[in-house]
């Protein structure tokens, strides 16, 4: 079988994340393929362009300027077009109750962000790994509710 | 007079996708250019139909041993935790080799490298995915739900259930439901 590289979305404003989750991701032995968007406007512009190949994985920041991390999970929640796409939340904040509202509001996977960088890489490849079952196994993806 | 036609040739590959996977009268979905998906195997027969009918236009169905050979592990699996009486007579391994008909390690590799997990560890998402079905139907209890799907306890069920999704069954619960409210508030 040929595994396509997994086509990763990152949505985070600060750039020394966007660089950490970068270098992670390429140290997981998954083959994908990743754009970085500074914030939830850019990400919702350029998705938003017709004939855009979706990603396989959406990961959003919680607090964001311009659009954060639960806006643009309820816009991409309500679109047609969108509404499939595997949500992660990525947040610094570990309360429950953060965890509670973004699956509430749609999210599939809420990732507390790791401040240490194997934990980090740990973390992605669970994510991808699982997500990738949701993606080719008829598991109900409606159910798919993942906390790391 | 000449006239000069400009075409998309991705329109025209999936409209004719769509008029002759419509001849077979299954449910199909579309998940992209070049990917057809069947809620069921499709069957020999259809097989050779939707072959013959997509050759007249140059299109062929790929479809390698592998990929095949994967397929059938997930379906025997899916079919192994619905009929949960399977897995307390047979073990995975022989339950598997002998649906199939090739050896346990022959088809573990093959899964492992096609699929970024193992074969024990797909069983227990899709016992998990049930799991969270079974839950969310609200008619059994969680000591019934552990009890159908082969777990010694609930204890147990409550472990894998929180080691698979993060979460322990009755958070999941509560998440699900207060989201579907949502959706109908939204709606």
């Amino acid at each position: 079988m040929n595994l396509d590289a997994l086509k990763v979305v990152l949505v985070d404003d600060d750039e020394d994340d966007r660089l950490l989750f970068k270098d992670a991701i390429e140290e997981v032995d998954i083959n994908t393929n990743l754009l970085l968007f500074a914030n939830g406007q850019e990400f919702m512009d350029y998705i938003s362009l017709s004939g855009q190949p979706l990603p396989h994985l959406v990961f959003l920041d919680l607090n964001m300027p311009i659009k954060d991390g639960i806006q643009c999970l309820t816009e991409i929640r309500s679109s047609k077009n969108l509404k499939d796409l595997s949500v992660a939340i990525y947040s610094t904040s570990s309360s429950e109750q953060d965890i509670e509202k973004t699956f509430i509001k749609g999210a599939n996977i809420y990732i507390n962000k790791p401040n240490d960088f194997s934990k980090l890489k740990k973390a992605i490849k669970e994510v991808l790994k699982i997500n990738w079952q949701y993606q080719t196994s008829n598991l109900n993806k409606n159910n798919f509710l993942l906390s790391i | 007079m000449k006239l000069f036609l400009k075409y998309d040739i991705n329109v025209i590959f999936r409209k004719i996708l769509e008029e002759q996977l419509n001849k077979l009268a299954i449910e199909y979905k579309i998940n992209g250019l070049g990917e057809v998906e069947f809620n069921e195997p499709l069957s020999i027969d259809t097989m050779k139909e939707l072959t013959s009918l997509l050759s007249i236009y140059g299109i062929n169905i790929i479809q390698d041993h592998k990929s095949e050979i994967v397929q059938r592990i997930k379906d025997a699996i899916t079919e192994m935790i619905a009929i949960s009486s399977i897995e307390r007579v047979y073990k995975t391994s022989a339950y598997l080799s002998e649906k199939l008909g090739y050896s346990y390690t022959y088809l573990s590799s093959i899964f492992s490298e096609s699929t970024y997990t193992s074969i024990e560890s797909f069983v227990i998402l899709k016992r998990i995915d049930r799991a969270k079905s079974l839950i969310l139907e609200d008619q059994l209890t969680l000591t019934e739900v552990a009890h159908t799907l082969g777990y010694s306890s609930v204890a147990h069920l409550s472990a894998q259930f929180k080691k698979n999704t993060g979460l322990t069954p009755t958070v999941f619960q509560r998440i699900i439901k207060k989201r579907m409210q949502e959706l109908n508030k939204t709606n």
